[in-house]
């Protein structure tokens, strides 16, 4: 440099661009929570998952034979709204990055963007269990709501397993969410197509006969519903080990590949 | 420090930036203009390493952009106001730059003063504000690692006379005190009294550069009105300079006085004026080098 001899910053050695350090994970993961809830549709969309929760108590008091209004069983139906909700959690928490151009500032920010579809992950996994717990409460109250009225006649216990179980759907939930939104980039795009493309496989590996066995290995709507009953084989873990392989970890890599690629404009 | 060398983009057959150079001292506003697709995006974008390159490298302060650890520290970038979640409020915006880069939050309400957001108008979604409004929330982000390098894209966009000449002192306090400063603009009006540098860029590529007296005395930059417009140009084209008509008469025509006297008489044409373009301010170069020479492919 010739004309800078005059300029103060000039004299800063390159070295320290390395410092201060890149912001830490656990930071970034914050910073993603913090996106999720502080706009009013990020906040909406969190009550909306938690009310599909409070929502199917009263179907379960006033539409379950009394023997079946177990704790178990109302945990269980609490988690419908949550399974079918979560996923979009997923899907917006990439996407309206997209669709509001906040990108420009997350990667100009972070240039890394691997850390970034890191942080988000994690920051979905976050909401999910405090869903996924949240459900569980509910599903608690449905029950002691039962027992007040003299409605519910079923058992209070609750296996740890069948809570593990509810912890780990709800992450495979989201982070589903997460590889759709990364995959494709576009709210509606990923969100209709995260609900069409399992059900249409769904549908046809009911009709069509020879298609039936590898249905059962990867529809999703099968695996994950296996999950939920007690009890699971070896074989329901495998096979949801594969169908996850084909509807989670595929979308998840090839998004990986396109978030690295992308123009951000 | 930005220094730009050889930067290129194509875009499938299309090339949207082409073989751009230059560098941006500490201490100095780099004025980048030129029309509206010229490519200044683009090679903004390029610097900030948001897009990908075709050929070419930028760095900031002596290393790409990417390779810096926490870039927000050293840099401050906005490169569209107008991209910002409508929900969001302006404060929690600035908020969640400051968590990201580790500043303390105490900052975020320095900056929002610094920028002229009342306290009210930050507590405000960015959906309500006014693109003016927003450019001063995109100013704030962008200050609030403290960088000693700025790079705006059109920042003057949508600001009133008064907010562009809030911005001005703004940015000049900061090349003041040893910053580097990069912004662009297809108003040359915006930045012609803030910047000591311009780098024109037109067609993807880069039209002039260098200082205001620079450009102004460059060849290239000559007026030239004759007895007979046609042959004019006809004596002009054929040693092989452009001419631009002006639409009053008039050429304009890179090169210098020599060799436009020397065409003119080679063809006995009867010349009515010649002189230095320029004489409107920076603003009739700017018009010449960006309107140049058609594009030939």
């Amino acid at each position: 440099m010739t004309a800078t001899t005059t300029t103060p910053t000039a004299a800063v050695p390159a070295a320290s661009l390395d410092e201060p350090t890149r912001p830490p994970l656990p930071r970034l993961v914050r910073v993603e929570i913090r996106k999720m809830v502080d706009t009013r549709s990020g906040r909406w969309l969190l009550a909306l998952i938690a009310l599909s929760a409070v929502a199917m108590m009263p179907v379960m008091l006033f539409a379950a034979p009394r023997h079946e209004q177990s704790l178990a069983e109302m945990v269980s139906a609490a988690q419908l709204g949550i399974a079918l909700l979560l996923p979009v959690l997923g899907i917006l928490s990439v996407t309206t990055e997209w669709s509001q151009r906040t990108s420009l500032a997350t990667f100009t920010l972070v240039p890394d963007r691997h850390r970034v579809a890191a942080a988000k992950l994690a920051a979905g996994w976050a909401l999910a269990l405090a869903l996924a717990a949240a459900s569980v409460l509910v599903a608690v109250a449905g029950r002691a709501v039962g027992e007040v009225l003299n409605r519910s006649g079923g058992s209070w216990e609750l296996a740890p397993e069948q809570l593990g179980k509810v912890a780990l759907l709800a992450l495979i939930s989201v982070s589903m969410g997460v590889a759709f939104g990364m995959l494709f980039m576009n709210t509606p795009l990923a969100i209709v197509l995260y609900f069409l493309l399992p059900n249409l496989w769904s549908a046809i590996g009911a009709m069509v006969s020879k298609l039936e066995r590898a249905a059962g290995w990867l529809d999703t709507n099968r695996t994950m519903g296996a999950i939920g009953d007690p009890g699971v084989t070896a074989g329901e873990w495998t096979r949801l080990a594969v169908s996850l392989a084909v509807w989670l970890l595929l979308p998840l890599v090839v998004g990986l590949v396109r978030l690295h690629r992308r123009e951000v404009k | 420090m930005i220094e730009v060398s050889g930067l290129s983009k194509r875009y499938g057959d299309v090339p949207a930036v082409r073989d751009v150079s230059f560098r941006c001292e500490p201490g100095t506003v780099t004025g980048f203009l030129g029309p509206n697709g010229a490519g200044k995006s683009t090679t903004m974008r390029m610097i900030c390493g948001l897009t990908p390159p075709t050929g070419g490298a930028a760095t900031v302060r002596g290393v790409p952009y990417r390779r810096i650890a926490n870039p927000g520290r050293h840099v401050g970038v906005l490169l569209d106001a107008a991209a910002q979640h409508p929900g969001r409020t302006g404060r929690e915006v600035l908020t969640l730059t400051a968590d990201l880069l580790g500043v303390e939050r105490a900052r975020v309400g320095r900056m929002m003063e610094a920028v002229g957001l009342s306290p009210k108008a930050a507590r405000r979604r960015v959906g309500g504000y006014s693109l003016g409004m927003r450019q001063r929330l995109g100013i704030a982000q962008a200050l609030m690692g403290d960088p000693s390098v700025l790079i705006l894209d059109e920042p003057a966009n949508g600001l009133d006379p008064e907010g562009i000449f809030w911005m001005r002192t703004l940015l000049r306090d900061f090349a003041d005190r040893g910053g580097t400063v990069l912004l662009s603009s297809h108003l040359l009006r915006e930045v012609e009294a803030v910047a000591d540098r311009f780098v024109v860029i037109a067609g993807g590529r880069i039209a002039a550069q260098g200082t205001k007296a620079e450009l102004l005395t460059a060849p290239g930059g000559m007026v030239v009105r004759g007895l007979d417009p046609e042959a004019l140009e006809g004596a002009l084209r054929r040693v092989g300079l452009v001419a631009e008509p002006d639409g009053a008469g008039a050429f304009a025509v890179r090169a210098t006085a020599e060799q436009v006297g020397r065409a003119a008489a080679e063809a006995g044409v009867v010349l009515l004026e010649l002189r230095q373009a320029g004489g409107g301010g920076l603003e009739e170069l700017f018009m010449m080098v960006t309107s140049g020479p058609r594009e030939t492919r």
